[in-house]
């Protein structure tokens, strides 16, 4: 491990080997939150995230001491905690939906917008509603395995494209791909979603309109 | 050849555009350039930001229960190190 990393995460590895129950319990205080959410969004079940984040700490902690450095502790923690997530998801033999089916997007194709709504100047209050929260829940849990894992490595746990990758096993390439994809995906059920809202609106303040894009 | 991308062309690259990631800094000109006269994919850019600040504020709503912790903890056996003080 370079310098660079133990300072970014201030661990004490050969403590960790030696099974150090206190340096885990760092690691732990320190990954537990992260962890927990990146399961409870994956897998939309308070029980099977809260058994997820307790096999991926228990896996970690027998793995310390084969765990050899090349990555970041985090890293390697994610990677055993999207197993584990991915591991339930298959167990329980929730049929996949795919937003590529859906919208019918070829591999090397980007997804087209096409509901063109500013909703951008809705109130807080409106688009933090618990109501539009569980409706970008549900979006989430729509997504592909793969773009879901990918794009809440990225875009909700704050991962670089680099390290979604190498916890994922795939080119960086292909992060970007399947983030672009969940990300326009997201952005058009949002749209439709506040849309509504905005159609509700006094005339006066709501800039509706729905149109496609079409080459110009 | 040299004629420019359009709307769906350029929906393409609008994921790395606002991760300021777009490498081919031609590419990147030609983006700002459509997104200055294209009031749609202006729209485009300006909701795919605001999609992920509410995912990330959402994030942050997401926070670990102080039931699930203790039990984590009381799992691998680490309760002596629980602290008290946060997630409460």
């Amino acid at each position: 491990m370079s310098e660079q990393q133990k300072r970014e995460e201030d661990f004490s590895l050969q403590a960790l080997k030696e099974g150090d129950r206190a340096e885990f319990a760092k690691v732990v205080e320190t990954y537990s939150e992260k962890i927990y959410r990146l399961a409870l969004k994956m897998l939309r079940n308070q029980q099977d995230a809260e058994d997820t984040l307790q096999e991926t700490f228990i896996k970690a902690y027998h793995g310390f001491k084969d765990f050899k450095g090349h990555s970041k502790i985090s890293t390697w923690l994610y990677r055993i905690a999207t197993n584990e997530a991915l591991m339930f998801l298959r167990q329980k033999g929730e049929p996949e939906i795919s937003i590529d089916k859906q919208v019918q997007v070829d591999d090397g194709q980007t997804y087209t917008p096409t509901k063109i709504v500013d909703w951008c100047c809705l109130p807080e209050e409106e688009l933090m509603s618990s109501e539009a929260m569980e409706y970008l829940d549900r979006a989430i849990e729509q997504l592909s395995e793969a773009m879901r894992v990918t794009f809440l490595l990225r875009d909700l746990e704050g991962l670089s494209t680099r390290e979604t990758a190498e916890v994922l096993d795939i080119s960086e390439a292909a992060v970007k791909t399947r983030l672009s994809r969940a990300r326009m995906h997201l952005r058009e059920r949002l749209s439709g979603y506040y849309g509504d809202a905005l159609d509700s609106l006094p005339i006066e303040t709501s800039h509706q309109g729905q149109d496609v894009l079409e080459g110009s | 050849m040299d004629q420019e991308r359009n709307c769906q062309e350029l929906a393409a690259y609008l994921s790395d555009y606002i991760d300021d990631n777009v490498e081919d800094e031609a590419l990147c000109d030609e983006i700002e350039e459509h997104i200055h006269e294209c009031e749609n994919c202006q729209i485009v850019v300006d909701t795919l930001k605001k999609t992920l600040y509410l995912v990330h504020a959402s994030a942050e709503q997401t926070v670990l229960p102080s039931s699930v912790r203790e039990r984590l903890y009381h799992r691998l056996d680490l309760e002596e190190f629980i602290s008290v003080d946060d997630n409460s």
